[in-house]
């Protein structure tokens, strides 16, 4: 008797090892995973953070005939490198704007160099000479120079200069191919899986139908991207680099995800609905509109939001279409040439000047905040749909 | 639901309806050149009154695709090059009806092979690079080509150092890669009698070894993608390895990274001008005649390009990575700029 009882314990310490160990794994896991996540953050906002400031110096700026006819002679020649080209040249128009500045002289907090602005934040690829930050550090003392909130990083667009850099006009092309895609892939999708849940009958077709669906939501993006470029560009002459080409594409990216979200959604509403619409006389529309489709809607609304914050993070099908390009206007139409945040991020992860790289991590810190708030609206739409038949 | 479904068909008409703009410049062609010219595209976009000219990326074999396609107002008005256009490109524009071509040279692009900065300094000649990367190369007696042996740089020549020999460098698609294979192994290849007398023997079977171009593949040679950022940090990373990338690179990085000096010469604009360093080549952007009248503002881009202010000494591209052209090759181009001269068929075959 207490010999059997010996060997269950045994048996039974086993399995509670076991047991530990499985959960010890588990754990091991989600730790590493998060020791990545952890590492990304700390190396992105480290590296962004600086790009949120920038440096900006105090000159006298003469606005003289001069200057008029070569804006390098509005400020003194010592301090011709340290401002920055992309204000400099636009002196003279500023002139033309306000004819009553001619011939005065002026103190003004002017934008600071990149090389300077590097210099001042400490990164040691800054490459100013060494008399300058001689100059910079007795300006310092002098309170000629400072580092301000970076807020050109978000009212321009993108430069060549990373002074002038901003994420403006990619956040607007984002925006608007972000809409064009909501408006093409929503509709279309939520009738595809309106029709195949409800209608359609259950053939060999619809079949092939679904399985096809589920595999091109799995399909590599960059091939979306070959599709319309064929479909889209080259067939209906839909211009190239523009928003529409792009909202279009992602669209055909989306469209899978979202009929899929739908199809789940639809089949999670009971069957019992449905009959009692019937029951009461219903017509099949009536039936849809008024009572699956409305009890259906949070989780459509989950599905397609995720679908597109996966088509906003997108690149790989834009390089297809010509959005991966250097356009530092913001888009008047949607005809006309845009770029896209994710784009932006990778055309300035390839800049060669040092200042780059804090931007491309303070791009990637706003595309993640956004895509942050997207999951997080999904998510509240998912918790109020939990609803109990 | 409804005024969703009726606003995306209005938009679908709309599309289909619309054509492509002609009131902005689109440019394409060249990555090398890219910086440069999405430089001036800004200068043009901020002090002036036209919209900023679209520059898109597509390396030089790509814009030349795009560009020859035709007239058509959906077709770049520009391309970007790293090299010079090719018989067969030329002949594909005139086929498609791209007759009329303007070519300018805007200044040279330097090629550096780096290392980390910690690394004791090394010097090559081409040839030594050449057996260091070619996929065959000839055997000890020279007689006959086998598969490269090589591992360490003192196994090519006993003056180098017993250093492993890895190189870091663009893929094929880059105009950085063709640059390389132009200027160190086709241009030493081609005068290696073990490489052209195997294509004497057989033109049609050679033809590879007329000018022997072929990267070895068994892990000497890493590509390591068009972003030369990348290849920077590999070689912090590796202080044995050499990395192949454009000068630009080399100076934006110079805290970590310097360069091998080639037969002596360290890479330097003075160098380059005077064509003692020997890993430099031309870039060149092509202008497609037809379109001039048509798009607003491409007089004012060419011009501006072709001013002293950008690619002058001094100049706003030369601070970003440019070579400058000599003071004369800089008038002449800004006259055929300016004239809008043809390009003609002939002036491909001179060298």
């Amino acid at each position: 008797m207490s010999q059997h009882n010996f060997q269950a314990d045994a048996r039974k310490r086993k399995r509670d090892r076991a047991d530990k160990r499985f959960k010890l794994y588990g754990l091991a896991a989600i730790t590493f995973a998060l020791a990545f996540l952890l590492f990304f953050f700390v190396d992105i906002i480290g590296k962004g953070l600086p790009a949120f400031q920038q440096a900006e110096i105090k000159v006298t700026v003469h606005y003289s005939e001069a200057t008029m006819k070569n804006y390098n002679n509005a400020v003194d020649r010592q301090y011709k490198t340290l401002v920055s080209k992309t204000w400099l040249r636009l002196v003279p128009n500023q002139m033309r704007d306000n004819p009553e500045l001619m011939g005065t002289d002026r103190e003004e907090w002017v934008l600071g160099e990149n090389r300077v602005d590097q210099y001042l934040k400490g990164n040691e690829g800054h490459r100013l000479k060494s008399k300058y930050q001689t100059m910079i550090n007795k300006m310092q003392e002098e309170g000629t120079v400072r580092l301000v909130f970076n807020s050109g990083f978000f009212s321009k667009g993108d430069s060549k200069l990373p002074e002038n850099a901003g994420i403006l006009a990619s956040a607007i092309g984002s925006i608007l191919v972000l809409l064009l895609t909501m408006l093409f892939a929503v509709p279309v999708g939520v009738m595809t899986a309106i029709y195949l849940e409800e209608f359609a009958p259950d053939n060999k077709l619809t079949q092939l139908i679904e399985v096809n669906i589920n595999n091109l939501a799995a399909i590599p993006s960059i091939l979306y991207g070959l599709l319309g470029l064929a479909i889209f560009i080259n067939f209906m002459g839909v211009p190239r680099s523009s928003a529409l080409v792009g909202g279009l594409t992602l669209a055909l990216m989306t469209l899978p995800v979202i009929i899929i979200a739908t199809r789940a959604a639809l089949r999670a509403v009971p069957d019992s609905i449905r009959e009692a619409a019937y029951g009461l006389g219903a017509s099949s529309l009536q039936v849809v509109w008024h009572h699956v489709l409305p009890l259906a809607m949070p989780g459509i609304l989950t599905g397609s939001i995720i679908g597109l914050a996966q088509a906003m993070g997108e690149t790989a099908p834009l390089l297809i279409v010509g959005m991966m390009a250097y356009i530092p206007e913001a888009p008047g139409s949607i005809f006309e040439a845009t770029t896209v945040l994710p784009a932006q991020i990778y055309t300035w992860s390839s800049e060669s000047l040092r200042a780059f790289e804090e931007r491309t991590a303070a791009g990637i810190m706003v595309l993640l905040a956004v895509l942050l708030t997207l999951n997080a609206v999904a998510v509240k739409f998912r918790n109020r749909s939990e609803n109990t038949w | 639901m409804k005024k969703i479904i009726m606003a995306t068909a209005a938009l679908l008409l709309g599309a289909t309806a619309a054509q492509a703009g002609g009131d902005q410049i689109h440019i394409v062609g060249s990555s090398t050149v890219y910086p440069f010219s999405s430089y001036v595209a800004e200068e043009l976009g901020a002090t002036t009154k036209f919209k900023t000219p679209v520059v898109e990326s597509t390396g030089s074999g790509g814009g030349m695709k795009l560009f020859c396609a035709g007239n058509g107002m959906d077709t770049p008005d520009i391309t970007n090059a790293s090299r010079r256009m090719k018989d067969k490109e030329y002949k594909q524009c005139q086929e498609n009806g791209v007759k009329y071509i303007t070519e300018v040279v805007v200044g040279y692009d330097g090629i550096a092979l780096a290392q980390s900065k910690d690394t004791a300094p090394m010097n090559l000649t081409r040839k030594q690079i050449l057996l260091a990367v070619a996929a065959e190369v000839p055997n000890k007696e020279g007689t006959a080509l086998i598969a490269n042996p090589y591992h360490f740089w003192d196994e090519i020549d006993a003056s180098l150092p017993h250093r492993k020999i890895t190189f870091y460098g663009p893929p094929t698609s880059s105009g950085t890669r063709d640059a390389f294979e132009d200027l160190t192994m086709k241009a030493v290849a081609k005068k290696m009698d073990v490489y052209t007398n195997l294509y004497k023997a057989d033109q049609k079977a050679n033809k590879k070894y007329k000018k022997y171009h072929e990267v070895r593949q068994d892990g000497v040679y890493v590509p390591s993608g068009e972003n030369d950022n990348l290849i920077v940090q590999k070689l912090t990373k590796d202080p044995e390895a050499l990395g192949i990338f454009g000068y630009s690179y080399l100076t934006e990085n110079s805290d970590r990274i310097s360069a091998a000096t080639i037969a002596g010469i360290a890479p330097s604009p003075a160098a380059v001008q005077d064509g003692s360093y020997k890993l430099a080549r031309s870039l060149y952007f092509y202008i497609k005649k037809s379109h001039i009248d048509k798009v607003p503002g491409m007089k004012e881009y060419i011009n501006l390009f072709t001013s002293e202010q950008m690619i002058g000494d001094g100049g706003a591209c030369t601070e970003i990575g440019l070579i400058a052209l000599p003071e004369e090759m800089r008038a002449k181009y800004r006259a055929q700029a300016a004239n809008l001269t043809n390009l003609k068929p002939e002036d491909l075959k001179a060298k």
